[in-house]
């Protein structure tokens, strides 16, 4: 076979990787929807929020260390320790279960039955409240997250394929981990909300609040399950995006690619949000590895755009989304 | 003459049992059921205590008096109807006494205790299940997993128990399916247990949601209209269904129910509602000759 050929399913297979992260981002969005209606503008903010509080504890950095400083003109920045990742990690879910509570509890809590365009409004301000928060708790410089994950390409994935087809895959050993760890979180997620009594009122709720009520769900509590859910898979995104690109503002951007995600995979299905992440990652890296050549560079940004428009014309509820068709 | 429903009217009158009820016959003796006393009923049902007692509800939305000062109780094992015209407040008593609306003023006692001011939710967890008049059941879901949420109630195990399936997680919900399973075999809906909802007809979905609201195995069971759009033979299906529940699980029933047939055959108490006030408390026959009763749903001659 010929090495462009190759190169192209090389492409495919990377785009596939960077589309198990897609992913992940869009299920933080589907979860919430699902469950309560609301659009969260905020969830890639969340994930920076998320990253930022990680690398914070694990280096034992004085939250709010500029303000306390200039206000008690003391020079702390540091506890003089560093944590261990796994400790750290269960730190930041416990520090996002409380975020997922303040939200539901200060915010939304008193916007019950309201339109969703005020939902989605409170979530912009969300969003620039957290950004403003993560800066003032831990500063806003460029951060590296040290959990000692694999960087650099798999030897052992290019020696194979090197043996099998003549031809070495780069693959980076950072991208393979992130999709085993999406697609464990994913098939947890799914099985959980199966499965299990909580997947169930999960459900439920995101059926018919009265008729939720009605069963004895308590739907403020079923609220903040899905923040927090919502928050843990934020945590993965922004460690796996954070390790290869630093924990930067840029990371709550990826939240916008996220977008197209959802209008190709539908607003309100979990398997949509895989898929649909799938397509684009795989989409935009053919689409500029074929079309680069012949109209120049840049597609990537926009091609995921795009393909959503091309959708929204043709199926308005997306891949998997459901039809909004009623029995009268 | 004052035409209040005269749709309703027509339809009394036309049905055949139109003045049967609404005649004047002489008013019934007190009977048993106006005692404080457990009692046996002629077909020979155990009917207890003050299971609810509603004391001096008024609610309000804004200007708009929905219920006034209404005194009523439901004892355990029978059978209470809630009737009146349309708008009379019926559907707004069913909400508080299931915790979905607050009343202004007056008392819920349930089970010899003062309710607290409740969520719905908190309601269901006392053992209180509902059905709505216009359905509301999870359409996305299939009916078993309906049926199932029905049980939430009775599963204990926690978040962390339920996420890792862990420990008691799995027995528990061994055992819930069962007593599902028993729910769906009772109501005959087996056929259609993997069904999604949003894909069955009317009918069918009044009986899923009745199996969801009986699954919780209620100490009070409250319909809202259970027969409302459906045809004769359906009807005759669901009073049955009532009718079994109530003499085989002894499940309290309190509902509201617009085919005057159907109510006077089912129950054993009946309050009448009419602009929001308590007009007539009684059984079928004290309530069908009952003067104020008979004005509210045929209108009153001005002469």
């Amino acid at each position: 076979m010929p090495d462009q050929l190759f190169f192209a399913m090389e492409v495919a297979v990377n785009g596939l990787m960077a589309g198990v992260l897609y992913a992940l981002v869009a299920l933080g969005f589907v979860l919430i929807y699902k469950a309560s209606g609301i659009f969260n503008y905020a969830q890639g903010v969340i994930a920076l929020f998320a990253a930022m509080t990680l690398v914070g504890i694990m280096e034992g950095q004085v939250p709010f260390a500029h303000m306390i400083n200039s206000t008690f003109g003391t020079k702390i920045h540091h506890f003089g320790w560093t944590i261990p990742g796994f400790v750290a990690i269960a730190l930041t879910v416990g520090l996002m279960v409380l975020l997922a509570w303040a939200v539901q509890r200060f915010i939304f809590r008193h916007l019950v039955n309201q339109e969703p365009i005020i939902l989605f409004m409170a979530t912009i301000g969300l969003a620039y409240l957290l950004e403003g928060m993560g800066a003032l708790m831990w500063g806003d410089q460029i951060k590296t997250i040290n959990l000692g994950l694999p960087s650099g390409a798999s030897i052992w994935v290019e020696d194979t394929t090197e043996s099998w087809f003549g031809y070495g895959f780069f693959l980076a050993r950072l991208d393979i981990l992130a999709t085993v760890i999406a697609a464990a979180l994913v098939m947890a997620l799914m099985i959980f909300s199966q499965y299990s009594k909580h997947g169930r009122a999960l459900r439920a709720v995101a059926d018919d609040h009265q008729a939720a009520l009605s069963v004895g769900i308590s739907l403020n509590f079923i609220w903040i399950l899905v923040w927090s859910i919502a928050g843990f898979v934020a945590l993965v995104a922004g460690i796996v995006w954070g390790a290869s690109s630093g924990v930067q503002f840029s990371l709550s951007l990826i939240a916008l690619k996220a977008l197209p995600v959802l209008m190709l995979g539908g607003f309100t299905s979990i398997p949509g949000a895989i898929v649909g992440g799938l397509i684009i990652g795989v989409g935009e890296k053919l689409f500029d590895f074929f079309m680069n050549p012949i109209i120049g560079g840049a597609t990537e940004n926009w091609f995921a755009y795009v393909l959503a428009l091309i959708f929204l014309v043709f199926r308005p509820q997306g891949l998997f989304g459901e039809k909004i068709i009623e029995r009268v | 003459m004052r035409e209040r429903c005269p749709l309703l009217r027509r339809w009394l009158q036309n049905d055949g049992f139109g003045f049967e009820y609404f005649g004047n016959t002489e008013i019934g003796v007190l009977d048993m059921k106006d005692t404080y006393e457990p009692y046996v009923t002629d077909d020979g049902r155990q009917i207890g205590n003050v299971l609810m007692e509603m004391k001096n509800i008024t609610l309000r939305f804004g200007g708009v008096v929905a219920i006034k000062d209404i005194s009523f109780d439901i004892r355990e094992g029978e059978i209470r109807a809630i009737i009146g015209p349309n708008g009379a407040g019926k559907s707004s008593m069913l909400n508080v006494i299931s915790g979905f609306y607050h009343p202004q003023e007056g008392e819920v006692w349930f089970r010899g205790e003062k309710r607290k001011l409740m969520k719905p939710f908190e309601v269901a967890n006392q053992g209180v299940a509902r059905t709505f008049q216009n359905i509301a059941l999870f359409e996305g879901m299939s009916v078993l997993d309906n049926v199932m949420t029905g049980r939430l109630t009775h599963m204990k195990t926690n978040i962390f128990q339920q996420a890792l399936w862990w420990g008691k997680a799995e027995k528990e919900e061994t055992e819930n399916r069962e007593a599902v399973e028993k729910i769906i075999d009772f109501l005959e809906i087996q056929a259609i247990r993997k069904t999604p909802v949003g894909r069955l007809p009317y009918g069918l979905k009044k009986r899923v949601e009745l199996a969801r609201a009986l699954a919780a195995e209620p100490k009070l069971l409250l319909l809202d209209e259970p027969m409302a759009g459906m045809n004769v033979e359906e009807k005759e299906d669901m009073s049955r269904y009532i009718l079994d529940v109530n003499d085989e699980f002894g499940t309290t029933v309190a509902l509201i129910e617009h085919d005057m047939g159907v109510v006077m055959d089912l129950s054993d108490r009946v309050v009448v509602m009419d602009y929001g006030k308590k007009i007539g408390d009684g059984t079928p026959d004290e309530v069908r000759n009952n003067q104020a009763v008979i004005d509210a749903y045929l209108g009153v001659a001005h002469d």
